[in-house]
């Protein structure tokens, strides 16, 4: 449904007279089927969104191909716009107009008459469940009502792929966790979602599949079970002083495991039976001990693997 | 014809959310209103002529040509709300004309700017004001072409500046020596020779003379025309530009 081929993109930004580039994605190869939910995990500033307003056809890639819903990015661009939703982070409606104006007047710019126009605002109303609120002014909505109009917006003319740029920021967890329902909705009915996130429990939860970005390139590619599975058995997270972490390494040697701030975290094959082990070398070694979990890889591990930085800390 | 219905669509939404809020056309025409009514007695013994009739035949066409730049320059700040409320993203990730995007927009300063031009020549009329129909829409069509172009103008240049910030000192820098040039408040007929040969340079100058001319009951003047086709003109490029800033990829 997606496919991308090297795509990049870069900025110039002046900073007094020094121009500054700033190369946002460096080369982004993508295959996404039809009817999933693919998702791009990854930090702020990873180009999450600058991929996806590049498939949205909103900047110009400098370098790379893409078809999107069987159009092409580069060469007719118009014909993606037909087939796509796309789904701002900062959100799209005007204070004074009402859910159902927006909605109309998105689904007439797609060139559809009055009355279908009409009949698919009612309908996507009423499936969002904003019939209550239709006919209200937007600046009245909750932060949750605003991101479901906006999505019913993005979705009015039932393109065949929609872009959801980080559609749960800023929601609480109720609803988080309704906006994910109305995500996987849209899958069941056939369209293929393709959300960013930078939240460890949305990629794992919600999404099929994902690719995880860092630093304008995609450092892992799968489902999230396969790529917790690539780190094999369990990890050891051991709490310490930031002046004992030296101490630590140096007693840990033949671990592998990775360092931070008030942290070591081991990857063992079984916890279980490494936990007395570890503690008993930090003991030996007269490393202060704090705290120690057991857990079971997550995707930040995932991460962490990668690139080297935790994404809960980044 | 798609981009004539997709003006449409842009225009009545804008329209819509104008006449929600009609009083917005009366505060613009608040000021212009003030100096009909306290600047203008000013005017019979300044410019020595014998009747109000006459005074206001030569002041209120420079009146509404000043609030057809102003209004125009001024619409920008409105769109910088819309960038930033993410409707115009919306609005180009779908296959609408980019050229609508604009129009619609400026067609509806266009017609709040008429609505207020109406509003003054009534009340000039009450101070004797007589300006022949004929001439009086001819007129109007001046106003609009300035308002076209100075709404596309600011539109353009709000795109490019995307902040409130930038966009007022700008806008007031160019709107200050623009007024000042085309003898908008006074006739330049009283200007040294050297400031009329720049503000023959101005094109709003010729347009004020224009309107004059219009109002002055001079359909035949060689002023009307030339003013109508410098705007004219004027305004076509303003659009072609701004349009092409609505679909140019912004960051």
């Amino acid at each position: 449904m997606i496919e991308t081929r090297g795509l990049r993109k870069s900025f110039t930004s002046r900073q007094g007279r020094e121009k500054k580039t700033v190369e946002a994605v460096r080369g982004v190869d993508l295959n996404v089927a039809e009817g999933e939910i693919f998702g791009f995990l990854g930090p702020n500033g990873a180009g999450k969104t600058t991929t996806l307003r590049m498939l949205a056809t909103l900047i110009v890639p400098d370098d790379g191909t893409a078809t999107i819903a069987g159009a092409d990015l580069r060469s007719d661009p118009g014909e993606v716009r037909r087939r796509i939703g796309y789904v701002a982070q900062g959100g799209s409606t005007w204070d004074d107009s009402t859910a159902r104006e927006e909605l109309i007047l998105q689904a007439r710019l797609y060139g559809v008459s009055k009355t279908v126009a009409h009949q698919r605002a009612e309908r996507v109303l009423k499936g969002f469940q904003l019939s209550d609120y239709a006919d209200r002014k937007c600046k009245t909505y909750s932060g949750g009502q605003r991101r479901r109009v906006d999505i019913a917006l993005g979705i009015i003319h039932e393109p065949k792929v929609v872009f959801l740029d980080e559609p749960t920021t800023g929601l609480d967890p109720q609803s988080r966790a309704h906006m994910w329902d109305e995500i996987r909705r849209l899958r069941a009915e056939g369209m293929t979602v393709f959300i960013t996130t930078h939240y460890l429990d949305e990629a794992d939860a919600l999404c099929d599949r994902i690719s995880i970005m860092d630093n304008g390139e995609i450092v892992a590619s799968g489902t999230p079970a396969d790529l917790k599975r690539e780190i094999s058995g369990d990890v050891v997270r051991v709490g310490l002083p930031a002046s004992s972490i030296a101490a630590a390494a140096e007693a840990l040697e033949g671990y592998k495991f990775d360092t931070y701030d008030d942290n070591v975290r081991l990857y063992v094959e079984d916890g279980a039976v490494a936990i007395p082990q570890i503690l008993r070398a930090l003991d030996a070694a007269d490393v202060p001990l704090g705290t120690v979990e057991l857990h079971r890889p997550s995707l930040d591990d995932v991460f962490l693997t990668k690139t080297g930085r935790s994404l809960r800390e980044s | 014809m798609k981009l004539l219905r997709d003006i449409s669509l842009i225009f009545n939404r804008q329209m819509q959310l104008l006449l929600r809020n009609p009083v917005w056309i009366l505060v613009g025409v608040f000021q212009p209103v003030m100096y009909l009514l306290l600047f203008a007695p000013l005017l019979k013994p300044a410019l020595g002529v014998s009747t109000d009739a006459e005074a206001y035949e030569i002041f209120v066409p420079g009146l509404l040509v000043l609030l057809a730049i102003f209004g125009g320059l001024f619409q920008g700040f409105g769109l910088i709300a819309e960038l930033r409320a993410g409707v115009i993203e919306r609005s180009r990730v779908t296959p609408v004309s980019r050229v609508a995007l604009l129009l619609g927009r400026s067609l509806r300063d266009v017609v709040s700017l008429i609505a207020q031009a109406v509003i003054i020549t009534l009340l000039a009329l009450v101070f004797d004001l007589r300006v022949f129909l004929g001439n009086l829409l001819l007129a109007y069509l001046m106003l609009a072409l300035i308002s076209l172009m100075t709404s596309a103008v600011s539109y353009g240049v709000a795109l490019v500046v995307k902040s409130e910030d930038a966009l007022a000192p700008l806008m007031n820098t160019v709107a200050q020596p623009v007024l000042l040039l085309s003898g908008i408040l006074l006739p330049l007929t009283f200007a040294p020779g050297w400031l009329q040969g720049v503000a023959d340079w101005n094109p709003f100058s010729w347009a004020v003379n224009g309107t004059r001319a219009l109002f002055r009951g001079d359909l035949g003047a060689p002023d009307v025309w030339q003013g109508l086709l410098i705007m004219a003109v004027l305004a076509v490029l303003a659009v072609a530009w701004a349009a092409r800033e609505f679909a140019r990829s912004v960051r």
